[in-house]
């Protein structure tokens, strides 16, 4: 699988990274070879495996519906980049 | 030209568990803005999301109650996307292996029933608030996390008002379940709907529109209604429509183009990792089952049978669960055999009682038992009229009292003294010499004006009825 430089700028866009002409060259080469590494993996044959969609062989980990601690107001803002009285700011997101 | 109409909608319900979707914190409305907030729903680096006991067992009774196929395997996943209301940067939802699928709604419209797909029934985790000031956004995030229902309709709603009974039916289902509150104002039901028109026997799907901004029941028809008229005016013009997401506009009775900044939407889901699967097995299935009380479209068959109600009647009073209870009640304690008078008091004077207190029927202050009595003496010993009843239920409903001892209180009781009753109407007689000449001279009419005249006498208290024999009797020795 081979991947364009359009594609990198779109999946950096998602990500909300800008990147110049020379970066955008640099991790198209970079991640071309991390997909040609991942290609190696389509060698094996998986058609009798199941996706797995958890690591662990845990399931049905549960919690009861008890109320418990929540954070003083304080607290939760104490790291806000900013903040107005009891809320978090950030710049007008609609006009 | 004529066209078809595609209607699809995405319910999100707000489940009322006593705590969030995967952290501890209250889900209590209107509390102080990030009071109830943690490092898991502000997602802190290094907290871990555990889910809730009831979001599952309350997602899985809804699901069952809109007779959709509950998957034995289920996972969640993660929707990618920035949005300051989303501390993450992504939702904690369900993709590829959803909670259930494949189910279904009724719905009827004037005698008409139409089955409604239900695709999928998922979970996931609601968003905060944000409140937009000049030039600022502020943000609450105590809604973040709160567990949420995505329901999804197949493309098979045919019209706005079907649109509208969709939505009735879904809300009276789930309110029947007591998992949500189902309060648009209070944003714990939200509708958005997909409309596409297409030439009649047209196969292919026309290009549709996304509404979203509805804020009432009324309001989703409204916008449909307006936007199937705005497409086909972009059809028959000779215009394409444009696939896009259109605010409605309440005041103006409009939609508005979205306009977004962003693109396309790619979200990217993949699996959460913080999260294992979940597998529910029949037997907790059969016992959630067991908890699912009788239903909305149960109940009003069951009406119909038992009580002789008219479909319409049987929908009515079978709409609200406690409403139905209270109904169910007065027709046990009414010993006829036919119900109609009870129904007919029920729909007509007390709903209009209640929904002047904006209540229903039962959260007034009156006994199914007193209620029956009242419709007894009005309707079987006929000792009040039918409007001095609607009276004296007024009064019932605000002091407490019984019928009986208001009619007492007030003397209202109807008079069937014939006597008395001879008396008056001798009286009438004489008085109203033109109208008895009317009467003899054949107009049958007359002898209402005289009925009223006698009723004036008696300070509307004689029994109507009685007073029209007695008048007729009288006149023949005129
Ligand atoms: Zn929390």
């Amino acid at each position: 699988m081979s991947i364009s430089k359009e594609t990198v700028d779109y999946v950096a866009n998602l990500a909300r990274i800008q990147l110049n002409e020379q970066e955008l060259e640099r991790l198209s080469r970079q991640l071309q070879g991390i997909l040609d590494f991942i290609d190696k993996l389509r060698e094996i044959d998986i058609s009798d495996i199941a996706p797995t969609s958890h690591i662990l062989e845990i399931k049905n980990i549960l919690r009861d519906d008890t109320p418990g601690e929540s954070l003083p107001a304080e607290k939760a803002l104490a790291n806000a980049p900013s903040k107005n009285g009891r809320f978090f700011t950030v710049p007008k997101v609609i006009e | 030209m004529n066209y078809e109409v595609v209607i699809g909608l995405e319910v999100h319900v707000q489940l009322k568990t006593k705590t969030k979707s995967f952290c501890g914190c209250s889900t209590e409305f209107g509390s102080e803005p990030n009071s109830q907030v943690c490092p898991v729903c502000l997602g802190f680096p290094g907290s871990l999301p555990v889910l809730n006991r009831s979001f599952l067992d309350y997602a899985v009774k809804v699901a069952l109650a809109l007779n959709c196929k509950v998957q034995e395997y289920t996972k969640f996943d993660r929707k990618n996307y920035f949005y300051p209301d989303l501390p993450k940067d992504y939702q904690i939802s369900q993709y590829d292996l959803p909670l259930s699928r494949e189910g279904f709604l009724d719905i009827e419209i004037d005698g008409r029933h139409k089955r409604i797909g239900i695709t999928r029934v998922h979970m996931e985790e609601d968003a905060g608030k944000l409140i937009h000031q000049q030039g600022v956004s502020l943000v609450d995030y105590n809604r973040t996390g709160m567990p949420l229902l995505e329901i999804v309709s197949e493309p098979e709603i045919s019209s706005p008002l079907e649109a509208y009974e969709y939505l009735n039916n879904l809300k009276s289902i789930i309110k029947y379940l007591d998992v949500s509150d189902c309060d648009m104002e209070k944003g714990s039901l939200r509708c958005d709907a997909n409309v596409s028109i297409r030439k009649i026997g047209e196969k292919a799907l026309g290009t549709k529109a996304e509404l979203k901004n509805m804020n009432s029941f009324k309001a989703v028809k409204d916008a449909l209604s307006y936007e199937i008229e705005r497409q086909a005016q972009v059809l028959d013009s000779g215009g394409k429509v444009v696939q896009e997401t259109l605010l409605w506009d309440e005041k103006q009775m409009k939609t508005f183009s979205m306009r977004s900044k962003e693109g396309a939407k790619d979200y990217r889901y993949f699996p959460e990792p913080d999260l294992p699967p979940f597998i529910i097995s029949a037997d907790r299935i059969g016992e959630i089952k067991k908890n699912i009380p009788e239903l909305p479209q149960e109940k009003k068959m069951r009406f119909m049978k038992e009580y002789g109600l008219s479909e319409v009647y049987a929908q009515i009073l079978t709409c609200d669960k406690e409403d139905a209870g209270y109904a169910e009640e007065c027709f046990k304690a009414f010993a006829d055999k036919d119900k109609k008078p009870v129904a007919n008091w029920l729909i007509g004077a007390l709903s209009a009682i209640a929904s002047s207190h904006n209540r229903g029927i039962s959260e007034e202050k009156l006994s199914p038992e007193n209620l029956i009595d009242l419709i007894v003496l009005v309707e079987k010993k006929q000792i009040i009229s039918n409007l001095v009843g609607k009276s004296v239920l007024e009064e019932m409903v605000n002091t407490g009292k019984s019928a009986e001892a208001i009619i007492g209180e007030k003397n209202l009781a109807q008079i069937s003294d014939s006597s008395f009753l001879e008396n008056l109407a001798d009286e009438v007689i004489k008085e109203n010499a033109r109208s008895v000449q009317d009467y003899k001279s054949g107009k049958a009419n007359a002898i209402m004006f005289l009925v009223g005249q006698l009723m004036k006498k008696s300070k509307g208290k004689a029994n109507p009825k009685l007073a029209q024999e007695i008048l007729k009797r009288r006149l023949e020795n005129v």
